[in-house]
């Protein structure tokens, strides 16, 4: 599976779908080949586009010679448990391409726009090697955003005309784009579609450091779509540079900690070296009077007080 | 309905056929009897098929062919199968398929072929019947 057969990729999804007691081995065995797929989320209302503008962005990124791999989540009838998979139809002329790595998944009623084997389901394709992968979410909009929980970076997709657009002010997905796409772009309306997301973003996002850019596409035609990857991939360099501010502070925090420790220690010495404890208890420790753990206790409390923590 | 093993089906349609409509009334009677259905759309190469059936694990693929094209399509359906050892996959068939072709289609491996007017129930059956064994 790690060489990116796909015989056992698709076998190792089925594994996680059906929750065997096998898929914490399997994620187990694979956890240290992930991280390294850029794991992008899809999500928006039904008929905004998304199946259409996954396929044009799978075309970008294998002109760009990047692998890619698809979970293209559809809801499960909570009535009978099937369900009706359909987001490949959009995407079948990619389906023989062996740098792509399309799956169809049904949410078997896990609320929240994806399944609950999603998440697993992009660490497979990730050890896999895929470079990019795409979790497209049921077509709901509202408050689907446990995408949050899988994703790196998210895509809201919408489109003109599909309703109010005060529709857009609704609470949860609107917090979650790290991107948004107002797709059909050749409609009319499009441009006030843009200008009411860009409205509601100022009010949303004012201490944040990455601003949401809101993009137009036109899906169809693929119009708009290298802008898109573009943005994808600068919302991945920031993320990285994130990471590394993180892991510098990180860093000289830890080197601080340290030269306090070794200041404090030289000072403290030094002083019960010129008072003559230190020469006392050393000759105690020769002795075996006493431990070198518990004279270093005693020294200090003597120096400190009671405020010394024991350990 | 619990998690655990569903019955995963890809409803194909190969060829240059123009409409879908018992396709479909197809897909949804699998659904509704609540199994997974992935549905691929119109016209789509044996290679197309295959490659779809692996990646999505189907446990069954249901061709639907109405163009007369079966006698050219099915054997390469089933070799590329052989090829990409998905032999343990069920494939059944419908659609318009001449009496006098059947018995050629089952020796390749078609399990069973449904003709116009089968009750989606008999098809059902089947396919809940001869998938129990596959893990």
């Amino acid at each position: 599976m790690l060489a990116g057969n796909r015989r056992s990729i698709a076998r190792a999804i089925t594994i996680i779908e059906n929750d065997n007691t096998e898929t914490q081995k399997l994620i187990a065995s694979v956890y240290s080949h992930t991280g390294k797929a850029h794991i992008i989320g899809l999500t928006g209302p039904p008929g905004s586009g998304k199946s259409t503008l996954i396929e044009k962005i799978i075309r970008e990124y294998r002109r760009k010679d990047k692998t890619v791999g698809v979970i293209a989540v559809d809801p499960t009838s909570p009535f009978t448990g099937g369900a009706f998979l359909g987001d490949r139809i959009r995407m079948q002329e990619l389906s023989t391409d062996q740098g792509v790595f399309i799956r169809s998944m049904a949410t078997r009623n896990y609320l929240g726009g994806i399944a609950k084997a999603t998440k697993d389901a992009a660490k497979v394709l990730d050890a896999a090697g895929k470079d990019i992968v795409i979790v497209e979410t049921v077509g709901a909009g509202q408050s689907e955003v446990e995408i949050i929980k899988v994703a790196k970076t998210i895509v809201v997709i919408c489109a003109p005309g599909l309703g109010d657009e005060i529709q857009a002010i609704k609470a949860g997905i609107m917090e979650i784009g790290d991107i948004f796409v107002v797709n059909k772009a050749d409609r009319e309306n499009a441009d006030k579609a843009v200008m009411d997301i860009e409205a509601i973003l100022q009010l949303n996002n004012k201490e944040r450091a990455w601003k949401p850019p809101v993009l137009k596409t036109v899906a169809l035609t693929g119009e708009g779509v290298p802008q898109l990857i573009e943005k994808i991939e600068e919302h991945n360099r920031f993320l990285e540079k994130e990471l590394e501010r993180k892991r510098s502070r990180e860093k000289a925090e830890a080197e601080l900690v340290e030269a306090i420790k070794e200041k404090m220690a030289t000072s403290i010495i030094e002083e019960l070296r010129s008072k003559g404890k230190f020469e006392e208890f050393l000759q105690k420790i020769l002795e075996k009077k006493i431990d070198p753990a518990s004279a270093a206790e005693k020294l200090l409390k003597e120096r400190f007080g009671k405020h010394i923590r024991k350990g | 309905m619990q998690r655990g093993k569903k019955i995963r089906v890809l409803v194909a349609k190969p060829g240059l056929d123009s409409h879908d409509r018992g396709a479909k009334i197809i897909a949804r009677a699998l659904r509704d009897a609540g199994m997974e259905v992935i549905y691929t759309g119109l016209r789509q190469t044996p290679q197309q098929i295959v490659e779809t059936a692996l990646q999505e694990d189907v446990d069954v693929i249901g061709l639907s062919i109405l163009s007369g094209a079966h006698k050219t399509l099915f054997p390469r359906i089933i070799e590329l199968l052989k090829q990409k050892d998905l032999t343990d996959v069920l494939v059944v068939a419908g659609g318009i398929i001449p009496e006098e072709d059947i018995p050629e289609m089952k020796k390749l491996g078609i399990k069973e072929i449904f003709g116009p007017g089968t009750p989606t129930d008999e098809i059902v059956q089947f396919v809940l019947k001869n998938t129990s064994k596959r893990a």
